[in-house]
């Protein structure tokens, strides 16, 4: 069930919450993250969805936090990391065919591992816990259809 | 850089460090949980979610406004099919390729490149999402 421990999970998970939680008391802000995408149309779209006002609100401090978010990826990459950089051997179609599915999904869902998962779950929201139970349900119902058929990495 | 963002910066260092730290930002590792040999990934969500569920419920009570200003909303959406069909065709998206948007921007700290091509899509994902809103 756990073939690497564990206390990575666990550190990872808490340090994320830290984040998150800091972000949290000192703005008052939820750092989730399929917002980003939205937000950051909004400065190449002139379409109304992504001229929303919260969008034009939100694409600075979003764009910040995906900054951040690399920024602490590396690092950790470049001090802790056991493996140093990495890079993935799942096949590009399944990157770019599932990074499409994320996309539309997490937007028509509003949330998305972040956002339903973290923030959502953390808020004591219902209909984030739906939203995380049917996401995880349906993940792990296709990753493993994927691997009977066939197709590794 | 204003305050706000400076906070949102160190929270997003904190946020990337731990999705690495936790072996999220490896699509490797998210998938082996989600064909379930792996499922150290419970730990991750649980651990961030309850140390963020601390923070909403019991420290922003006793501190009653953000430090910045404004004030303190828990994350609520109303149930509807659109959260619920979202959920079905993120689920799939990331069983195929095991990427969410956080550890996908996250992996780019980690030097794994084709994870740009995911993102990509994650973008034109979500402009497909707008076009079919207006």
């Amino acid at each position: 069930m756990f073939p690497l421990g564990i206390e990575p999970y666990l550190v990872g998970g808490i340090i994320i919450g830290i984040g998150v939680g800091l972000i949290y008391l000192i703005t008052g802000l939820h750092a989730t993250q399929s917002s980003f995408f939205t937000a950051t149309l909004s400065w190449f779209s002139k379409r109304k969805h992504f001229q929303k006002e919260s969008n034009i609100k939100e694409r600075g401090w979003r764009l910040t936090l995906a900054t951040g978010l690399v920024i602490g990826a590396l690092i950790h990459t470049l001090t802790l990391s056991p493996t140093g950089f990495w890079t993935t051997s799942v096949q590009l179609w399944r990157l770019v065919l599932g990074g499409l599915l994320v996309g539309f999904g997490t937007r028509l869902s509003s949330g998305c591992t972040s956002g339903h998962g973290i923030s959502g779950l953390a808020s004591l929201s219902k209909t984030s816990l739906y939203a995380v139970i049917v996401f995880m349900g349906v993940a792990i119902v296709t990753a493993n259809i994927v691997q009977m058929l066939g197709v590794s990495p | 850089m204003n305050k706000r963002n400076i906070a949102v910066l160190i929270g997003g260092i904190l946020f990337g460090f731990g999705l690495s730290y936790s072996g999220m930002t490896k699509q490797e590792i998210v998938l082996s949980f989600l064909r379930l040999e792996d499922l150290g990934l419970i730990f991750v969500l649980g651990g961030a979610a309850l140390v963020a569920a601390f923070a909403i419920n019991v420290l922003a009570k006793y501190q009653k406004k953000p430090v910045l200003g404004g004030e303190f909303k828990p994350r609520r959406r109303i149930l509807s099919w659109n959260i619920i069909i979202g959920a079905v065709i993120f689920g799939v998206g990331w069983g195929i390729s095991g990427q969410c948007p956080g550890s996908a921007v996250a992996s780019l700290g980690t030097g794994n490149l084709p994870v740009i091509a995911g993102i990509a899509a994650m973008f034109i994902g979500a402009y497909i999402r707008g076009l079919l809103d207006s």
